[in-house]
């Protein structure tokens, strides 16, 4: 302490050209922390937030008592989703890079989060994802095809050329349509919670954000209202360590985990190592379980690395050291569930790379289908008269008369009548 | 019939869809065991219980970003924020979640949301409790605004924006709440049991989203307002003995441009009168599409009565407000501008 107040600006602990420093992450060993029943009051679990929960351990053991003890056949399906993930991620930025979609964003280094959730989760639960979560459209079943036509922004793309590149939505998987603003969905979801409540249904929701946008008010409405109420929520932090070119420090990072964000509303909090597979799916299940059976709502940080950049538009080497994700100690989460399936004896090197390539051409074989339904350069073309469609349910006069001259224009190359 | 002031209209209007749609909720701050701080959800809580009328903390953000998600599952949320200058912690829930969700998920998911505010001044509630926003709203693609000026169209008109799958903002003028107001302040009160809109049926019956209407048929003047003023147009032109439309907006958006042009061009002057601030107000909005519409009938540019570009002054009340005096100076100057 001195005698004088003093302004704190966080630090990144390396920048460019500096040595990859995660000393700042306080891990702990795997099978460390207890599972406590699911009744457990808050004030009793308060370790789950500033811990980490940890399964699978250095050597790729799985052990202690949040080993969920998912036989071979789900994890290699756990494993196969990841590696898709992957491989699709891949491709579009390299077809982003071509020119071929404008924007693009990629899960790469934290793929674990959404397919172990969608694992967890039940089919009849709701999604309220981030823009990072494209995972969970491919787990429930969304098809790469489509996916990609929503990025070509073609003609069988399901936001019919509304939105950026990745602001997927599936009525149908019971994923809600992505925002471009941040933290908007958390508030939606603890709504959709409570309504299920209302309703008597059993049904619970779960949504994601950031690091960096647990600074946005929508996250602290969303807390509040889940406590208030008991929602039966999940409420997921990913923190990737950063937000665009800040640090997880920006967002209030340093000074407790996000995890411990709910402890003073007496939501409970699990700080999880969101790179082990089998340990966000065991927290997962038992903030599901907990939700289900009325005791409210749990917030899950999952502690990770944004191993790419934050999206198309970024260099990451003008912000953090190269090597940075290299040094990450909780490392890669396709890497750990791959040497833990060989070190159980499921899986091997050669297998892998098999999977690997089948992905691979998976994506391939979907991404030859999209570009038949048009490019951003190549027809078809989606037709700009759908652009005033799905405005209201019972649209308003003008926009049909907008719409009457915006085609008087483009069909008349003098521009159209005035007005 | 029965008399109801226009508080007793629209909770008339909960209680009647409340009591036909098991999916509608009330979600607000102070709604559900004290019924509203305007008492416009009074008894509600205790008729359909805490489940279905619900006393929220005071986030506007997160009452309006609740009731979405409430919306998506199926409940036809109606959020009551207290004030509408209380309102802009929600706005980004309302412009970029709300307005559109609609068209980002191409139909998919929608959320039927109606945001109840209460609006304007004239009741000493200075600059927090006295704004008229609408036109912030209007603004915005995807949603409906409102604004009532008597209980009749009150209750019809939230019936109607309860059941209107597209979010309705439904702005409340609040010093009209107990009785219609001509915008005299040294004047003594009235009730609304000796207006004619003071009489509301008891049971379902709606006035349709987009439908201006004629309050008053003249033909020297049209004057298009909307909300409190109505009643201020009708003291003034009546205080100078003229014969003047007066048309009462009801719906901004979306806006039925008929009845006002048609009124227009048949009396060729046209004064648009409203509380908000002048500048970029929907008074502007008006002016344009008269301009459009009626050029060749105008016999004298189209005058503004509105709030001055200043926050609402506690102290200076009567002199911020467009009342009596000024609308009928307002109305002078477009009679005698040759």
């Amino acid at each position: 302490m001195s005698n004088k107040s003093r302004l704190h600006i966080p630090q990144a602990s390396a920048r460019p050209g500096e040595k990859p420093d995660f000393s700042y992450l306080h891990l702990a060993p795997a099978g460390a922390l207890d599972k406590p029943p699911i009744d457990s009051k808050t004030i009793d679990i308060e370790y789950l937030s500033s811990g980490l929960v940890r399964v699978l351990d250095d050597d790729h053991e799985a052990k202690g008592p949040w080993h969920p003890n998912l036989d071979h056949d789900r994890l290699q399906q756990a494993l196969r989703w990841m590696v898709l993930n992957r491989a699709f991620d891949e491709r579009m930025w390299q077809v982003q890079r071509q020119g071929r979609i404008s924007f693009y964003m990629q899960a790469t280094g934290e793929e674990a989060v959404s397919i172990a959730q969608a694992m967890a989760l039940r089919a009849g639960d709701m999604c309220f994802p981030s823009y990072r979560n494209q995972g969970l459209f491919m787990y429930r079943g969304v098809k790469l095809v489509d996916m990609m036509c929503q990025c070509l922004s073609n003609t069988r793309d399901m936001c019919k050329g509304r939105q950026l590149p990745i602001m997927y939505h599936s009525k149908n998987a019971k994923i809600f349509s992505i925002s471009g603003n941040l933290a908007t969905q958390f508030p939606h979801a603890v709504g959709w919670a409570m309504a299920s409540a209302i309703k008597g249904e059993d049904h619970i929701a779960a949504s994601w954000v950031g690091d960096g946008s647990t600074a946005e008010a929508d996250f602290h409405h969303a807390l509040t209202f889940a406590a208030v109420y008991q929602a039966p929520v999940i409420l997921n932090v990913v923190n990737n360590q950063w937000a665009i070119s800040t640090f997880q420090g920006t967002a209030g990072g340093e000074q407790r985990p996000f995890a411990a964000r709910g402890l003073g509303l007496g939501i409970p909090g699990i700080r999880v190592d969101g790179n082990d597979v089998l340990a966000v799916y065991a927290t997962t299940l038992w903030a599901a379980d907990r939700a289900r059976r009325g005791g409210g709502p749990t917030l899950i940080e999952h502690v990770t690395y944004r191993g790419g950049a934050h999206s198309t538009s970024d260099d990451p080497t003008k912000y953090r050291p190269k090597d940075d994700w290299a040094s990450f100690p909780l490392g890669d989460p396709i890497e750990r569930l791959k040497q833990h399936l060989i070190v159980e004896g499921h899986w091997s090197e050669a297998k892998h790379e098999e999977l690997v390539a089948q992905c691979k051409d998976q994506v391939t074989v979907a991404w030859k289908e999209a570009q038949k339904y048009g490019t951003m350069t190549e027809g078809p073309f989606l037709d700009p008269a759908s652009m005033f469609d799905d405005v209201y349910a019972d649209p308003p006069r003008r926009l049909e008369s907008q719409r009457r001259r915006m085609l008087e224009v483009e069909n008349d190359g003098n521009g159209g009548s005035q007005s | 019939m029965t008399q109801m002031n226009m508080i007793e209209a629209i909770r008339s209007a909960h209680d009647v869809m409340m009591d036909r749609d098991p999916s509608v909720v009330v979600l607000g701050e102070d709604v559900g065991y004290f019924g509203g701080v305007f008492r416009c959800t009074d008894g509600l809580q205790r008729k359909y219980g805490q489940h279905r009328v619900i006393d929220a903390p005071i986030a506007e953000g997160g009452i309006i970003g609740a009731a979405i998600g409430m919306g998506v599952n199926g409940l036809r949320p109606i959020a009551e924020i207290q004030f509408a200058d209380y309102i802009y912690p929600g706005f980004d829930q309302i412009v970029s979640e709300l307005a559109r969700l609609r068209y980002r998920s191409c139909g998919e998911f929608f959320s039927p949301v109606t945001i109840r505010t209460p609006c304007g001044g004239g009741i000493r509630g200075g600059q927090t409790h006295s704004q008229s926003p609408e036109s912030i709203f209007t603004h915005v693609s995807g949603i409906k605004v409102v604004m009532p000026s008597n209980p009749y169209d009150a209750k019809g008109l939230l019936i109607s924006a309860i059941e209107s799958d597209d979010p309705v903002v439904f702005f409340e003028p609040k010093r009209i709440y107990n009785g219609p107001f001509g915008g005299d302040p040294e004047q003594p009160a009235v009730s609304w049991s000796s207006h004619p809109k003071g009489e509301v049926p008891e049971g379902y019956y709606t006035v349709p989203i987009g439908d201006a209407e004629l309050v008053e048929n003249g033909d020297e003047i049209t004057i298009v307002t909307y909300g409190t003023l109505v009643h201020v147009a009708q003291s003034a032109t009546a205080a100078m003995g003229i014969s003047a439309d007066i048309i009462d907006v009801r719906s901004m958006s979306p806006l039925d441009t008929d009845t006002i042009s048609n009124s227009v061009r048949k009396t060729g002057r046209c004064l648009i009168a409203h509380e908000a601030t002048r500048f970029s107000g929907f008074g502007a909005e008006l002016a344009a599409t008269i301009q459009k519409e009626c050029f060749y009938h105008l016999e004298a540019p189209v005058g503004r009565v509105a709030g001055w570009d200043t926050p609402y002054p506690h102290a200076f009340e009567w002199q911020y407000f467009p009342g009596k005096k000024r609308m009928i100076a307002g109305i002078r100057r477009v009679l005698e501008a040759e």
